[in-house]
């Protein structure tokens, strides 16, 4: 009985906590854009808010703010206006409704944007750079572009305290301490260590949890759904982060999803199969494409986005409180890196997925709107398929564009997948061992 | 040394060079690869936008411009999926299909397509793939410091490569070399800019991409033989509007495209290629040679769509490229599906638009066949100008 009281407390928990920071999030933003206060804007792939949040930036991520509008459904109003305003239907989605968004004066679905005051972009994605160009074009406001050396080729990752690994991270501290110069200059603000290690330390439970709790969903059957719960708990990881809400929560998430491993709660689904998500969602129908999954008994138990969309924090990192900037650079190579790897020399880490979470399938979702993360799927595929005898789907749609979505076509694909993966399981069960 | 790998244009006169300059550029069997190759050589392709072939050059290797080509990418198109530019494909094809022998790929993040191409092409070749990371921000005072290590990454890549130590020297005696090839280049688009009712676009580029395929001391002796030439021709000189060229820092247009153009208007300025003019001034002889190209790299270069650097807003930079050459006009191309190319019209139309400048928007692909429409619709974007 007991036992029973404590699952109805804590099981959905981190869904409903998640929506309600996210309220609270674009609340706050709203506050901000009304007060005329400028914001960071800054993307997810090395967000650097441990660092923004001793500047008490409000923190602005376009990126979730665009698929905010799809997964609301008004993305095309605002693809549209931008398409009219010159830019291409063949650029990044995402682009072009923070386009329009800053065109609307910041109005968005959730509430208003304030605009920039400072913006950060990696160059873990090119149209970063290219987005942020927009802003300093629109606003006059600093870009500070933070150059992160990747990986030189597959399996090449330099290892921390080689010398190859030591000139990268020198040059990304050097580029850490003439921003937190430009963040002085912007803010009016001196720059207070003690309040950096404060964030640091909060991002360090949020890494750790985030680890945690994908490492929990290998549990039979999974606790969370990597495509639907998963992308709520990623909007957490990057606009909670270095916060103490963020680390709250992620405790809690641990907790909850620690108590369902050990009770064998799974989904609301009934899981008949163990999915890898291999790309972007499709957010202008994002409940229904994950039904078109989940219909089947279709759970996706981890997927790529998951890791690379948390700017590598899968790989809880801890920050050293003892030497903050340095490890600041070096957690923040490590995990721009990785999130790198996680897209463009994935197929190790495929592999590692599938045997380590018991994988009967796996799904590649490239997008029109994303090169970055599309470009070499096709391959990828191939390469995986050539080290494990696992079935696989390849479909394309959007993230933000539903012009490109087929669902009737998306749905004839994906109930074809299914019933190979049944034929298979028949058939495995039907051959003499 | 390896045997001459283009001699066919030696002794012939000025328009049988240029003919045979765009024969060797429309080859999509890479002849001077495979002579240099047949000779013992061994060559390391490098992908757009810009590479220190220096290096490459210093240890012996043949650098090689890999900038995609019109040949149906029959098997690189299962390894891609859709919504990508025809360079990323046909640079593949080309390996795949055996066109293009190379012993090392080395690619750039210059946008989110050729990002991936180290992954997708390491899985597909028996060679090593590498990634340089060129700075993508120029502005930080660390910058030259970590492109002189990456420089440094690229010398022991290639030494291993060659089987040879690259010294302090070899690498100064290459950077001479390629000095005197960006002056010659130099004097190239000077004498378009100058007088471009000799030197029509599609030549001058054919000239110039020559340089991409063949080792640069036979480039210029190529340059040094045509450019006495052309500035003796006695072409006529027509009523043709100026203009620059925008959108050829990548995926390149066909020639019948730029020969289309070359019949309406005189191109005094491009982007076609720009890495092979990246570095605007001579490299310093002196000192540690790589620090000096790290250098050249950052504080003096060109600009193109796929760096960011604080000192060169797109903007700016292209009404700076149409004021020094005098330019009336624009010619603004996107290669279909280039990300950062289509961003750039946005910027690039408004700052015209903001001086009253006349412009002309199009996309291409480097197999596209027909041209007719176009140079139809540029005709009467020049009549229109003429006669306004």
């Amino acid at each position: 009985m007991t036992t029973e009281i404590q699952a109805t407390d804590i099981v959905g928990r981190g869904n409903d906590t998640g929506a309600r920071l996210f309220r609270q999030w674009f609340e706050g933003l709203t506050a901000a854009a009304n007060e005329g206060r400028g914001a960071a804007y800054v993307f997810v792939m090395g967000s650097l808010c441990e660092l923004l949040r001793v500047f008490d930036f409000p923190i602005v991520f376009p990126e979730i703010n665009s698929l905010q509008a799809a997964v609301r459904r008004v993305a095309a109003e605002y693809l549209n206006e931008a398409e009219n305003y010159g830019y291409s239907p063949d650029i990044c989605g995402y682009v072009k409704a923070d386009v329009a968004t800053q065109l609307r004066g910041g109005a968005h679905p959730m509430g208003k944007i304030p605009k920039p005051a400072i913006a950060i972009a990696t160059n873990a994605c090119n149209t970063y750079i290219k987005w942020g160009e927009i802003w300093e074009r629109m606003y006059g406001m600093p870009l500070f572009t933070l150059d992160i050396p990747g990986s030189r080729g597959a399996g090449l990752a330099s290892p921390p305290g080689g010398e190859d690994f030591e000139r990268d991270r020198r040059y990304v501290a050097a580029q850490l301490e003439e921003l937190i110069a430009l963040c002085e200059r912007v803010s009016g603000r001196k720059f207070d260590i003690d309040r950096l290690r404060e964030h640091l330390g909060w991002a360090n439970e949020l890494n750790q949890g985030w680890q945690r709790v994908l490492e929990l969903n290998r549990s039979t059957p999974a606790v969370f759904n990597a495509l639907s719960d998963g992308t709520i708990y990623l909007g957490v990881a990057n606009g909670f982060r270095g916060a103490p809400e963020g680390a709250a929560f992620f405790n809690d998430l641990v907790r909850e999803m620690a108590h369902k491993a050990e009770r064998g709660i799974g989904t609301p689904v009934d899981e008949k199969w163990r999915l890898i998500f291999v790309g972007v969602p499709c957010y202008p129908i994002f409940r229904r494409f994950s039904e078109l999954f989940s219909d089947w008994g279709g759970v996706f138990v981890n997927s790529t986005y998951l890791w690379f969309a948390s700017g590598g924090a899968n790989l809880g990192f801890h920050y050293d409180l003892q030497r903050p900037l340095d490890s600041l650079a070096e957690g923040v190579l490590l995990g721009v890196r990785d999130a790198m790897d996680s897209m463009f020399f994935q197929t190790k880490a495929l592999v590692q997925m599938v045997d380590d979470y018991g994988a009967d399938g796996v799904v590649f979702h490239p997008i029109k709107s994303c090169r970055t993360v599309s470009t070499g799927l096709a391959d990828t595929r191939r390469a995986l398929m050539a080290q494990r005898d696992i079935p696989s789907l390849f479909v394309e749609s959007d993230m933000m564009d539903k012009r490109v979505v087929s669902e009737a076509q998306m749905k004839n694909r994906i109930d074809a997948f299914f019933e190979g993966l049944a034929a298979r399981r028949h058939q495995a069960a039907a051959t003499p061992v | 040394m390896t045997a001459a790998t283009f001699p066919e244009w030696r002794g012939l006169p000025l328009d049988d060079i240029v003919m045979r300059c765009r024969e060797l550029v429309e080859d999509t069997d890479f002849p001077t690869v495979r002579r240099w190759r047949d000779g013992g050589g061994k060559v390391v392709g490098h992908f757009q936008v810009y590479f220190p072939e220096e290096i490459a050059h210093a240890a012996g290797l043949l650098p090689f411009k890999v900038r995609g080509a019109p040949v149906e990418p029959t098997q690189a198109d299962s390894r891609f999926g859709s919504y990508l530019c025809s360079i990323i494909k046909t640079s593949l094809e080309l390996a795949l299909s055996g066109r293009v022998q190379l012993d090392l790929f080395v690619t750039h993040p210059i946008c989110d397509a050729a990002r991936n191409l180290a992954g997708v092409w390491g899985r597909n070749v028996s060679y090593p793939c590498r990634i340089l990371y060129l700075p993508q921000n120029p502005n930080s005072g660390f910058a030259a410091r970590y492109l002189r290590d990456e420089y440094d990454r690229v010398r022991r890549l290639c030494a291993e490569l060659a089987e040879r130590d690259v010294t302090d020297d070899d690498l100064h005696r290459s950077i001479a070399v390629f000095n005197e090839n960006r002056a010659l280049l130099r004097r190239l688009y000077a004498l378009k800019r100058e007088r471009p009712w000799l030197l029509p676009v599609d030549e001058g580029y054919v000239l110039m991409a020559v340089g991409g395929l063949v080792p640069r001391e036979e480039h210029n002796d190529l340059l040094r033989t045509v450019l006495p030439l052309l500035e003796a021709r006695t072409l006529p000189r027509r009523d043709q509007i100026r203009v620059i060229l925008e959108g050829g820092f990548c995926e390149q247009p066909p020639l019948d495209l730029l020969r289309a153009i070359a019949r309406s208007c005189y191109v005094v300025d491009d982007d076609l290629l720009i890495g092979l003019r990246w570095l605007m001034e001579d490299v310093p002889q002196a000192g540690d040679p790589l620090q000096a190209l790290a250098e050249s790299y950052i504080d003096r270069s060109a600009h193109s769509p796929v760096q960011h650097d604080l000192r060169k807003p797109k903007d700016r930079m292209l009404l700076e490229r149409l004021d020094q050459a005098d330019a009336q006009a624009a010619i603004l191309m996107a290669a279909k599906m280039c990300e950062p190319g289509l961003e750039e019209l946005v910027v690039h139309t408004r700052a015209l638009d903001s001086r009253g400048i006349r412009y002309f928007v199009s996309e291409f692909e480097e197999n596209m066949t027909s041209f007719d429409s176009l140079e139809i619709q540029l005709e009467t974007f020049v009549e229109n100008l003429v006669f306004d």
